[in-house]
């Protein structure tokens, strides 16, 4: 019983809190409710017994990816009420847009109804013995190697296209170079003069 | 799990039984916790005071044993402030989700053997998650109280959270390859000896401990990694809006988040609750003894360090975390694992 209250629970704010991340007026607003939609799914998660997934889900999605977006939305100075004011001509496109998602949804879901033999195939959360972080990794690591290796070697170039794109070398910037700083002796750093006086420096 | 029996004994459904136990042991625990920070706070002050011979809090009590009691009761009593130009709800939200968190983070901390709330398998990456979350509060506050000096504050938070996070969760997948478990209760007793020697901090993970130690200060904004309250640059940072209570949970939040830092040094690096070393005159104390003086121990640590070292500026805080941990902890990660794999099966 308490397993199906919870399920409902994290589902109507699941639900609730992903309305509202596309009405909320203000877009801090939206990426808070965006947490809290990760953080229902999360507890979704918990319920299939996917206790990995859940807490993968929370620290990166949550605990760095939001942070980021909230970084960036925080810094906007957008009106986007003025934006959304035009919104409404794009519903028509959106609908359809979010039909074939649904659609595409329902048959995944229910393909294991229309194939039997796809129900084998149906992976539990936590195979019997292991728990599902090893479950994960013998998958990863073991059968899926190079598309693993694959994906991680997109995302690094990804990751240096984007900083290659973004770097500015301007001339003449200082620039702090803490091995030097270190290495600096008194003796480098002061230079006595024997001044007369009247004269100077 | 600790009184279900009891419950259950009173002829209850056994699952409500074990509701109301868990529910009783949260209670319990979470006082204790309190009480627990209350004197921590005050040891913090007298250490400070200490190192810079002052007496620290001496008057409300003996020894000033009531000073935080009577802080208490003041930031009980105040008036609440929320300013006008605020955005409310966020702004009061903000103290909420800092103490939530920093409190929820306590669930999976394992005391004793089966000492514990919540005995997940994926417990250290909870404890992770929930530190991690901690930023949240600071970036609603500094974002909600729409002011300049909280709104930079909530900015450093971001920046200087994720960069020590991810040394962090290197940190603890070294710990977690060494000891083959993420469960906290599998980690302590994957560190169980003859002696003080089999704890993780004496193996091939020593120089763990102190990215561990240095990433848990920046982490919980404690000197000289508190740039995001700052007070000679930016006021008081994130709470400089807040007032009475919400400034209270905020305040708490922090040092809640402090204990639980301590806690997780002694979990990962000095085996948890096991004795120094196992023979009779130290088997004889409970393991619960051994950890809080180790969290003890460890908050000393917190404490000196914050009265000894003068604040980090923010470049050099970024450059520790990206180019001097990272690496290390990541090039841990790899000597680790090749250990577990290749060395450790011939020892």
């Amino acid at each position: 019983m308490f397993e199906a209250i919870a399920f409902y629970f994290f589902s109507a704010i699941l639900i609730a809190s992903a309305v509202m991340v596309i009405a909320a007026r203000n877009p801090v607003h939206s990426v808070l409710f965006l947490i809290l939609a990760f953080f229902n799914a999360a507890g979704l998660f918990v319920l299939l017994g996917a206790e990995f997934l859940a807490m993968i889900l929370v620290v990166v999605y949550v605990g760095a990816v939001a942070v980021l977006f909230l970084f960036v939305v925080m810094m906007l100075d957008i009106d986007f009420a003025e934006l959304k004011r035009g919104s409404l001509q794009y519903l028509p496109f959106g609908a359809l847009i979010g039909l074939i998602l649904v659609a595409e949804l329902v048959m995944a879901g229910s393909a294991w109804v229309l194939k039997p033999a796809a129900r084998s195939a149906m992976a539990s959360a936590t195979p019997a013995g292991v728990t599902n972080t090893e479950a994960l990794g013998r998958i990863l690591y073991t059968d899926y190697i190079y598309y693993f290796q694959i994906a991680g070697l997109v995302l690094l170039v990804a990751m240096i296209g984007a900083i290659v794109l973004t770097l500015r070398s301007r001339p003449g910037v200082r620039r702090q170079v803490i091995s030097v700083q270190n290495a600096r002796t008194a003796a480098m750093a002061v230079d006595m003069h024997d001044l007369k006086p009247g004269e100077g420096a | 799990m600790l009184f279900t029996d009891l419950f259950a004994g009173l002829g209850m459904n056994h699952s409500f039984a074990w509701f109301l136990s868990q529910f009783l042991s949260i209670l319990i625990f979470d006082v204790v916790l309190l009480v627990m920070i209350a004197y921590l706070l005050l040891a913090d002050r007298k250490i400070w005071a200490a190192v810079q011979m002052r007496r620290g809090p001496n008057v409300v009590g003996p020894f000033g044993l009531l000073q935080t009691f009577a802080d208490l009761t003041k930031f009980l009593l105040k008036e609440v402030i929320i300013p006008a130009g605020s955005n409310k709800v966020v702004f009061m939200l903000a103290p909420l989700v800092t103490v939530v968190l920093a409190f929820a983070g306590w669930a999976v901390v394992p005391l004793d053997k089966n000492w514990v709330i919540a005995d997940i398998n994926v417990g250290i990456l909870y404890l992770f998650a929930m530190s991690s979350l901690g930023v949240y509060g600071i970036i609603m506050a500094g974002w909600a109280s729409n002011s300049k000096y909280p709104f930079l504050s909530a900015l450093r938070a971001a920046a200087q959270m994720v960069s020590y996070e991810v040394s962090i969760g290197f940190v603890i997948i070294t710990v977690l390859l060494f000891a083959g478990s993420l469960n906290l209760s599998k980690i302590v007793e994957a560190q169980a000896g003859a002696s003080l020697l089999s704890w993780n901090v004496f193996s091939i993970l020593f120089p763990m401990l102190p990215i561990f130690f240095v990433s848990a200060l920046a982490e919980t904004n404690r000197p000289p990694f508190d740039l995001v309250e700052a007070e000679s640059e930016l006021v008081a940072g994130f709470f400089v809006e807040y007032s009475s209570t919400p400034f209270l949970l905020f305040f708490l939040g922090e040092y809640l988040s402090i204990v639980l830092m301590c806690a997780m040094c002694s979990i990962l690096f000095l085996g948890g609750w096991l004795p120094p070393a196992n023979i009779a005159p130290f088997t004889w104390i409970p393991g619960i003894i051994w950890f809080l003086l180790k969290i003890c121990f460890f908050f000393f640590m917190f404490a000196m360090v914050k009265a000894m070292v003068p604040r980090y500026r923010y470049d050099q805080l970024m450059r520790l975390g990206w180019k001097v941990f990272l690496p290390t902890s990541l090039l841990w990660v790899v000597l680790t694992a090749g250990w577990v794999l290749f060395v450790r099966p011939h020892l």
